[in-house]
């Protein structure tokens, strides 16, 4: 049992959770992960680590509303518990001086990016980053960005705020006035393919970290299998970071819809649930 | 061994084991035939989760225990990876002291009820047993028997708990709550150590609670022996991986002073052949947890699992029939067994096979899958098959099977489960530089002591053996517990 201490919306579908896992919170590193179950009824999930106050035993996660059990955890309060939380899991982020970091977040995938601008811009990297999101209230965590960015480029779909367009307009800005020497991409599956594209034109490096359907986290099963390089991956155990040119996005795209139909009955069923 | 001998002679010689001998003729006993363990009804069964076998009913057990001989050298017992004593635990039965039968099974094995539902008796106790070698006739139902006597000590509310000795305060820990770890733990605490047990999941029990399935092994059997381990003291730690959430350094510096990695082979194989990622096709150890020990099939909880009417299970030994049966009670209109040797070389229990075939499972054997193809939404739909052929024997000792040219056809199905294997889970081994291990990935153990390269770490089960069996790991974790027993008294007297 893992209690809720913190929680704060930061859009309507994105929310902050700390919850206390004082043995995660001492061994995680930028790039893990962990997965949670609700209740004694619930399924596996993974959920990539924001941040970890060691002191304090807590860890912080950032959850969208996607599916039944996000829907469900977004309506748990501080003081109540997640039946189970397990990690840190995957290998940790390799944070080295390259020189200039391209970082790429969208979507929730801008909270798992926050540590590793961090740890990049510790290693005494320049980082630039770039965060990309639909509409302006779906921005999130742009003041700590700016805390260990050297530059942080905002892109909305509807320029609500920031510049308007994808995350690969952002991208290749930078690409194109500066040298990068490595870019990290997080975000949705779709995004990280046309970012992980964009860099490839290019030919600079590129890590994307891979939220795949998973079940154990631990190699036991293969729920979470791509193919990186056409050989086939765990992405638990031998990720959750690939190199984002190797990765076979549409399969990876195709798996992550394994079960769409079931996936929105089980939604429809929650929602009378809720009413 | 020469004391092993000494004590089974002393054990038979015993004043109420010479009556039961005495009291029927061995030419009686031998003209009995073997009682068939009732089952479920096949076509009734193949929709339901509940156990297929029903077990021995009292008077059957009684009947079946007349059947042993009471050998003077009991050969049945050689055929026991953890050498219950087989003829003392049946006479046991024979004297109506069922309660006694169970207390002489927990002398060597901590999960009897396990054991008489999923051990391969026929190439072990079975096999050896005298009316197999010398009779030719069919063996004592040593599983059956094993299974009444626990089964009648758990219904009875009256479970015997292990003495302990002494505690000592020295603290050892357990890495992994399969069968290995179980049975370590068991010993360990009875030794008198501080035992805490670390698993990665959700849940206590490993193989025996994720893998093999509700209607072979009801978790409340499980459950029931490892309540009686958490009354021996034994801890248990639950979502926590070790290598992940602590290092076994970290472990040490809290106290723990030995430990037993018994992570199991948790990386589950595929062939590598094309579309073998598309929607559908899982892995059996996927398919089983989702449905085991996540209860999928189940609308209350959770987890999803994907259906399919004509279902493909690769594979031919425990883990593939338990999916094919598995699917089969999902639904599937056609659940079929893809074996690529014959029939008489699947590794699995006959009596899976029996079970599989009554209920309606198609085997395909001789049969080898090479390509997967999907519909527009990536979901598998038809694979292609080869014809294959037995030639030379390989190093396993069985015929090689050989592709047939030109034999290549397709099939229409809509869910794939691979079981093809496991490898050893990867985990500990790479968190452990210095571990020594061999080049299928299993740690390298004294066969003994199952003491490890680093000498407060010992291992058992299949991080050790690759795939085995639930006895054999159960074995080992005795045996280690044995071994680090010696090695922590050492310590201690060094101190
Ligand atoms: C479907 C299926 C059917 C089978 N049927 C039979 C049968 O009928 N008869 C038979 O004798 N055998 C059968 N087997 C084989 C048998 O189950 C195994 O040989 C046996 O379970 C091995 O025991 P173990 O304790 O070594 O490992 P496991 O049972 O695999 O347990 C290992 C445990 O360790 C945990 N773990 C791994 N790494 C870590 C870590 N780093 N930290 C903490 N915990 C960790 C895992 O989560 C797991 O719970 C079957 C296997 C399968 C998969
Ligand atoms: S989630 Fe099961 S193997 Fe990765």
């Amino acid at each position: 049992m893992n209690k809720i201490v913190e929680k704060e919306f930061f859009s309507e579908n994105v929310c902050k959770f700390i919850i206390e896992a004082p043995d995660i919170a001492k061994s995680r590193k930028p790039g893990n992960f962990v997965i949670i179950r609700l209740d004694e009824k619930g399924e596996r999930i993974p959920l990539t680590i924001a941040s970890s106050d060691e002191g304090k035993g807590t860890i912080t996660l950032v959850v969208q509303r996607v599916g039944v059990t996000t829907a469900k955890l977004l309506t748990m309060e501080a003081g109540e518990s997640i039946h189970d939380v397990v990690g840190p899991l995957g290998k940790a982020t390799h944070i080295e001086n390259v020189g200039t970091v391209l970082c790429a977040g969208g979507g929730v995938g801008v909270a798992p990016l926050l540590p590793i601008v961090e740890g990049f811009k510790k290693a005494g990297n320049k980082v630039v980053t770039v965060l990309a999101a639909r509409t302006k209230d779906l921005v999130i965590l742009e003041e700590q960005m700016r805390e260990f960015s050297d530059e942080v480029i905002v892109m909305t779909d509807d320029g609500s705020y920031g510049k308007k367009g994808l995350v690969t307009a952002g991208m290749e800005e930078v690409i194109q006035r500066e040298k990068v020497n490595l870019s990290v991409v997080i975000g949705p599956a779709i995004m990280m393919k046309f970012a992980a594209l964009t860099t490839k034109k290019y030919n600079i490096p590129t890590i994307a970290s891979l939220n795949t359907i998973m079940v154990d986290g631990t190699g036991m099963c293969g729920a979470c299998r791509v193919s990186v390089g056409g050989k086939t991956r765990f992405v638990c155990i031998d990720g959750p970071e690939f190199d984002a040119h190797q990765v076979n996005f549409d399969e990876m795209l195709q798996r992550l819809g394994s079960y769409k139909k079931e996936e929105a009955e089980a939604y429809e069923r929650y929602l009378k649930t809720v009413q | 061994m020469e004391n092993i001998a000494e004590y089974l002679k002393e054990e038979r010689s015993q004043p109420w084991r010479d009556e039961l001998r005495k009291s029927m003729k061995a030419k009686e006993r031998t003209s009995l035939e073997r009682i068939h363990m009732p089952e479920q009804d096949p076509e009734e069964r193949s929709h339901n989760y509940l156990e297929v076998n029903l077990g021995l009913t009292e008077e059957q057990a009684l009947v079946e225990s007349h059947r042993c001989l009471d050998c003077p050298d009991p050969t049945c017992i050689t055929g026991c990876p953890v050498g219950i004593n087989i003829p003392k635990f049946i006479k046991k039965i024979e004297a109506k002291d069922y309660l006694g039968a169970a207390v002489v099974l927990k002398e060597t094995n901590a999960l009897p009820a396990v054991c008489g539902r999923v051990c391969p008796q026929e190439v072990q106790c079975e096999a050896s047993c005298f009316y197999t070698v010398k009779l030719k006739k069919t063996p004592v139902a040593i599983g059956n028997l094993e299974r009444f006597a626990a089964d009648y000590e758990r219904n009875s509310g009256k479970i015997s708990v292990p003495e302990i000795s002494e505690h000592n305060g020295v603290k050892v820990a357990v890495i992994g709550s399969g069968p290995a770890g179980l049975a370590a733990s068991g010993d360990l605490a009875k030794f008198g150590y501080d035992v805490t047990v670390f698993e990665a999941l959700h849940e206590i029990g490993g193989v025996l609670k994720y893998g093999i399935p509700e209607y072979r092994l009801p978790n409340e059997v499980i459950d029931v022996e490892i309540e009686s381990l958490h009354k021996m003291g034994v801890k248990f730690r639950t979502n926590f991986v070790v290598g992940k959430t602590a290092s076994v350094e970290d472990l040490r510096k809290e106290g723990f002073e030995a430990f037993f990695i018994g992570s199991g082979a948790g990386l589950p194989r595929f062939m590598g052949i094309p579309g073998e990622n598309h929607i559908g096709i899982y892995s059996s150890n996927e398919y089983l947890t989702r449905i085991n020990l996540m209860h999928a099939a189940d609308p209350d909880y959770d987890t999803p699992i994907l259906r399919g009417k004509v279902v493909a299970v690769i594979g031919g030994g425990n883990t593939a029939m338990d999916s094919v049966r598995t699917a089969k009670r999902m639904g599937a209109e056609r659940a079929i067994l893809v074996y690529r040797r014959s029939e008489k070389e699947m590794p699995a229990r006959i009596e899976e096979v029996k079970h599989a075939k009554e209920e309606g499972i198609e085997f395909l054997t001789l049969h080898n899958p090479l390509e997967y193809f999907a519909d527009e939404q990536g979901r598998v739909n038809r694979m292609k098959l080869q014809v294959m052929e037995l030639g030379e024997p390989d190093a396993s000792g069985r015929r090689r099977p050989v592709p047939v040219k030109g034999s290549e056809f397709d099939i229409d199905v809509d869910l794939v489960v691979v079981a093809i294997g496991v490898s050893p889970n990867p985990l500990i081994p790479h968190a452990l530089p210095g571990l020594e291990m061999s080049k299928w990935g299993t740690i390298i153990v004294d066969k003994e002591t199952m003491q490890s390269s680093i000498p407060d770490l010992f291992a058992g089960g299949d991080i050790v053996r690759g795939g085995a069996t639930v006895i054999l790991a159960m074995g080992d974790g005795r045996k280690a517990a044995a071994g680090m027993h010696k090695y922590l008294q050492e310590k201690v007297k060094s101190r």
